[in-house]
């Protein structure tokens, strides 16, 4: 990786970031990625979601779906440890909690696969500052 | 329904971002505050702009950041520190965990702004042992800060260098404290130790130190980036921009949770918490962790900031805050944060190390049932010659859990005190064993099971236990087919 060494270099970075991404997810393309992300900080861990995350990658993989499998720190929902968002192509993301591994194989299946809405969804409840 | 009264700043990428991954930090504006304050400001601008923020410290104390750096600056030395207060010690708080496991750059680039503001090129995180994952991604951070040149010598051709390290706590909540940290930093004992001398006058090693917390650290990119003016617009007079707070307790939805100043408990419990479990009655809510106190039904509708917090007898602390119902007893919450303050007192000042152990025997004595009302005034003064007399914070607020509940749950003292009743069936020792008349069916299995002969009654009558003789081994409970026996 060459040094950052001026602010458009960091402009530059974030861009290409930004690209990869958009190059990956393809909005409204139905061949687009879906980002899967699971929140991953030690509570959630303590909860699962080791296990899930490494049962989505793996079947996510298997199943030969076009997806990137990341994970975040906590999304804040404790009381719906192991929580997972997902983002379709050129769609919101939703937020699916209490996730287990018969709910991560409904997700892959059913909402991941074929946009079917699930139960389990965890309304988003906060602003971002980019908003105010 | 959409709630929208949280707003996410301080955990702006919690969540959203690979923590793992610089680049997806960087392309959420990251580094850009570092960039823009190194590029385009002196150290005195961008120290005015945390000033005019109105930002205060969010580890306990409420301090004016802005101020507190300004005097960092101030100071001349040939070395400065930064500090990162990671030592989150109260029962029950993780938010600063959260956003070191969710976002640690935030917090790696609030460093390195604050260095340049005091003119400092050396950070360290003091954070505790026990927080495995959250040195792990600090550790990845500050390694892949280097290398894109974010951290180290002539960040952004600016000149400016500053690098990180990281420093290891043992877990003691004293050392939160920010002389007892400085002091286990320099290998120490992790005692506090009188002020003045402030950290900015005289900290690590003897030069001028700036310590915050992690959570204040995370404000700060979002102030460069979005304006002084556009933070002080939220939140209220004197308390600006938002807190986190880790919801606990009896509400059906326990997080971590982030409003503006301002915000009251109302909306807190019942529109974010959703409520309290099993449809239970509120009793209180307990904020600022073993400095706290209670807060109860009266101030609901209280906007939660440092000094409503303070007028009403508890405090911010540093954003714990746990929900009770009906069934908790307020005494035994006394006491249970009095065991925390007795356990890790450091043992330093006189009246915090004695103080506090009578004070909890006190307790007690009142929650066995041994308590008499002259007990509770000499848990109210001792109470206050503690707070006025210790050396350190932890001393001056340990007593606030009593003091606080004494003020708001009077009666229920009353009733441990007087009446020996635990109104909320806590308290073992004030309860006793009680046949219901309509269950008994007098079959005499607990008279017969009883080793003390406490139990009287004819056959097919119902039967009867005499206080006075029970010993409380339960033996006719265990007996009773008919769940006649109960504790009450
Ligand atoms: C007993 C005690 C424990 C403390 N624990 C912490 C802590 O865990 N984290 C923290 O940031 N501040 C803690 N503080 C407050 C620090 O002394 C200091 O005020 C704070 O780190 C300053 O940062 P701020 O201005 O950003 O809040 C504690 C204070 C006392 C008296
Ligand atoms: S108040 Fe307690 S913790 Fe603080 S110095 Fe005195 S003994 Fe130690």
């Amino acid at each position: 990786m060459a040094k950052i060494k001026s602010i458009e270099d960091l402009r530059k970075v974030a861009k290409e970031h930004r690209d990869s991404i958009e190059l990956l997810v393809r909005e409204n393309d139905p061949d687009g990625f879906v980002i899967v992300k699971v929140a991953m900080a030690t509570c959630s861990i303590a909860a699962g979601a080791k296990e899930i995350f490494d049962l989505i990658s793996e079947h996510i993989e298997k199943r030969g779906i076009n997806a990137i499998v990341t994970k975040t720190g906590c999304m804040s929902y404790c009381y719906a440890e192991p929580t997972v968002e997902v983002t379709l192509p050129g769609k919101e993301p939703i937020v699916f909690g209490d996730v287990d591994v018969f709910k991560a194989d409904e997700i892959i299946e059913k909402y991941i696969k074929n946009g079917e809405i699930l139960e389990g969804i965890i309304p988003l409840n906060y602003r971002t500052a980019e908003s105010i | 329904m959409v709630n929208k009264t949280q707003i996410r700043i301080a955990l702006r990428n919690c969540g959203l971002i690979n923590p793992e991954r610089i680049e997806e930090y960087i392309s959420e504006k990251g580094y850009m505050a570092l960039g823009k304050v190194l590029t385009e400001m002196s150290q005195e601008e961008a120290v005015n702009i945390i000033i005019d923020s109105g930002l205060r410290g969010r580890g306990g104390a409420g301090f004016p950041t802005g101020i507190k750096w300004d005097y960092a600056r101030k100071s001349v030395s040939d070395q400065k520190y930064v500090v990162c207060n990671a030592d989150e010690g109260d029962p029950g708080a993780f938010m600063d965990r959260s956003i070191l496991e969710g976002d640690p750059h935030s917090v790696l680039e609030a460093m390195a702004i604050c260095g340049y503001c005091i003119g400092a090129d050396k950070g360290l995180v003091y954070i505790r042992a026990e927080y495995p994952l959250a040195i792990e991604r600090l550790n990845i951070a500050i390694t892949q800060a280097r290398e894109f040149g974010l951290l180290g010598d002539d960040i952004m051709g600016s000149g400016f260098s500053f690098d990180i390290e990281i420093r290891y706590g043992a877990g003691a909540f004293v050392c939160g404290e920010e002389t007892a940290l400085i002091h286990s930093m320099e290998g120490e004992r992790g005692e506090p130790s009188l002020k003045p001398p402030f950290p900015a006058e005289s900290g690590y090693l003897g030069k001028p130190t700036n310590v915050n917390n992690v959570e204040t650290l995370a404000n700060i990119p979002v102030i460069y980036l979005k304006g002084a003016d556009w933070f002080s617009g939220i939140g209220t007079e004197k308390s600006k921009g938002t807190k986190v707070f880790a919801l606990a307790g009896k509400v059906n939805n326990v997080g971590l949770i982030e409003v503006p100043m301002g915000t009251t408990l109302r909306e807190v419990i019942y529109e974010i918490g959703g409520g309290i479990r099993e449809g239970k009655k509120f009793k209180a809510v307990q904020t600022g962790g073993p400095s706290g106190g209670c807060l109860t039904e009266k101030h609901l509708d209280t906007p939660i900031d440092y000094d409503n917090l303070i007028a009403n007898g508890s405090m911010m602390g540093s954003g714990g805050m746990i929900v009770m119902d009906e069934d908790n007893c307020m005494v035994s919450i006394a006491k249970f944060y009095l065991d925390f303050t007795v356990e890790e007192s450091c043992g330093k000042c006189a009246p915090c190390r004695i103080g506090n152990k009578r004070l909890n025997e006190l307790l007690g004595r009142i929650c066995e049932g041994k308590g008499t009302e002259a007990d509770l005034d000499r848990l109210r003064n001792l109470g206050e010659v503690i707070k006025d007399t210790s050396l350190c914070g932890l001393g001056q607020s340990s007593p606030n859990p009593v003091l606080s509940t004494l003020d708001n749950f009077y009666d229920e003292y009353i009733s441990h005190v007087r009446d020996k009743k635990c109104p909320s069936g806590v308290c073992k020792d004030l309860m006793e064993y009680f046949i219901i008349e309509e269950n008994c069916v007098g079959c005499t299995a607990c008279a017969r099971a009883c080793p003390v002969g406490a139990i009287t009654g004819e056959r097919k009558e119902p039967h009867l236990i005499n206080p006075e003789i029970c010993i409380m081994c339960g033996a006719c409970m265990e007996k009773c087919k008919f769940d006649a026996v109960i504790l009450k």
